[in-house]
């Protein structure tokens, strides 16, 4: 499968989860694994062009197909998306653990809606759950973005 | 979480699937997997042979049937795809606004129609609505095709019509005829939450037809309360005198979250208000 630009080979259990395939195997930690049962959104990858919860998927149902991780949103010289600059600007993350998750949502959301309603957001991140900010900043973080008309 | 040790086939064909399912024991279909995937984790399941339909693309699509009475859905259609489809928003949009409703985004994402209904878990949303509606089932296994209806279909908790070696391939749903009106209501556990229980109404020239969600291991037709309204008078307070006695009628489960009575009682509600806004909107 190809993962944030990068094609990976891999001999897996057919038993193995996405995220600890993306986490143990491959090292990219950055998804995190929150409640593993699918509610809390903190395993949040982009499949092909849609967000999808990794704890809710084998390794071997993604064979072939093009993950992306919170790792393959900033460039490679560590310049932040708008999404993410928008995330350090309207402080929208606390302790981090949701912030992986909520931001491949809102990434998902914002290439496919540039400009979302504050509505359309909290629509958009139903599937994640944040214990700290009280979602507030975070919505506030996505629609500033739209605002922007930059991701 | 480590799941148990399982084998895995990702078939080309409905027909090399359907071979697969019926020569292993303890085979099982896989589809968005939002359900079986987390009941493998609890070990709630164990399947030997996982048999993952994603490349089966002639079961994601949504089309007519040929001479345009039906909207054929396939098995593996994402709720995804029904909220975006221009044919569900044309003949049926029930089913997109109800799609919309369930879990979030990323689950809708993945988790099929044809999953939901297979697991058959009495608070599932499509259960009570594809009863309501009048949908036929059509499964397939090496000996051919069948079809079911809803009221055959559904058939105990997490129990089906589909059996071993056999796989649901398509869900008909009549296409909406003016003058008809469809409305699901109910009562969550949170605003896009499980429901505690639910009602499914559709209004047309031809009668009501009311379905319950859980109350019973499957959805349950308040045929009471529909030959009430066959009259036609869908004022408030004909739809509220039909209902009546209908939460003592049921035989609902207790948990958790309500007791058998007020899980009747919540039914009942439902049942009034999905009548109500469907007779609404039959109006046009």
């Amino acid at each position: 499968m190809e993962i944030n630009g990068t094609s990976y080979e891999r001999d897996v259990p057919a038993s193995l989860l996405l995220v600890h395939f993306l986490r143990d195997d491959l090292d990219l930690t950055g998804t995190h694994v929150g409640c593993d049962t699918g509610s809390c959104g903190a395993c949040t990858v982009q499949l092909g062009d849609e967000a999808i919860k990794s704890c809710c998927m084998l390794a071997v149902q993604a064979d072939g197909a093009s993950i992306t991780t919170v790792e393959g949103l900033a460039s490679d010289e560590g310049e932040l998306t708008p999404l993410q600059q928008s995330f350090h600007e309207y402080h929208a993350l606390q302790c981090g653990y949701c912030t992986p998750g909520m931001l491949m949502s809102a990434t998902a959301l914002l290439e496919k809606n540039p400009r979302p309603s504050e509505h359309e957001v909290k629509v958009a991140l139903q599937g994640n759950i944040c214990r700290c900010t009280g979602y507030w900043n975070i919505i506030e973080a996505v629609v500033a973005v739209g605002e922007k008309g930059t991701r | 979480m480590l799941l148990r040790e399982v084998e895995y086939a990702r078939p080309a064909t409905v027909e090399e699937a359907i071979t697969l399912l019926s020569e292993h024991d303890g085979a099982r279909a896989l589809a968005g997997g939002q359900t079986l995937v987390n009941v493998m984790k609890a070990r709630a399941a164990s399947p030997d042979v996982l048999v993952d339909l994603a490349d089966l693309t002639e079961l994601r699509t949504i089309s007519f049937s040929a001479d345009q009475s039906a909207l054929e859905i396939g098995a593996m259609v994402t709720n995804t795809m029904v909220i975006s489809s221009s044919e569900v928003e044309v003949a049926r949009p029930i089913l997109a606004e109800v799609a919309a409703t369930i879990a979030d985004v990323q689950i809708r994402n993945r988790g099929t129609v044809g999953g939901n209904v297979c697991v058959n878990d009495p608070t599932n949303h499509y259960p009570p609505l594809l009863a309501a509606l009048g949908a036929t089932f059509t499964i397939r296994s090496t000996s051919g095709e069948r079809t079911a209806s809803a009221e055959e279909f559904f058939v105990g908790v997490y129990v089906t019509a589909v059996s071993e070696g056999e796989l649901l391939t398509k869900i008909s749903v009549p296409t909406r005829k003016p003058g008809t009106g469809d409305a699901m209501a109910g009562i969550t556990l949170g605003a896009h939450g499980t429901y505690v229980a639910s009602a499914v109404a559709t209004v047309s020239s031809e009668g009501v037809r009311v379905a319950l969600g859980c109350v019973s291991s499957v959805p349950v037709r308040a045929m009471v309360m529909e030959e009430r309204l066959a009259g036609g008078d869908l004022s408030e307070a004909a739809v509220r005198a039909a209902a009546e006695g209908l939460a003592a009628s049921l035989d609902p489960p207790s948990d958790v979250h309500a007791n058998a009575e007020y899980r009747g009682h919540l039914a009942e509600v439902s049942a009034v208000r999905a009548v109500l806004q469907a007779a609404e909107r039959a109006k046009g």
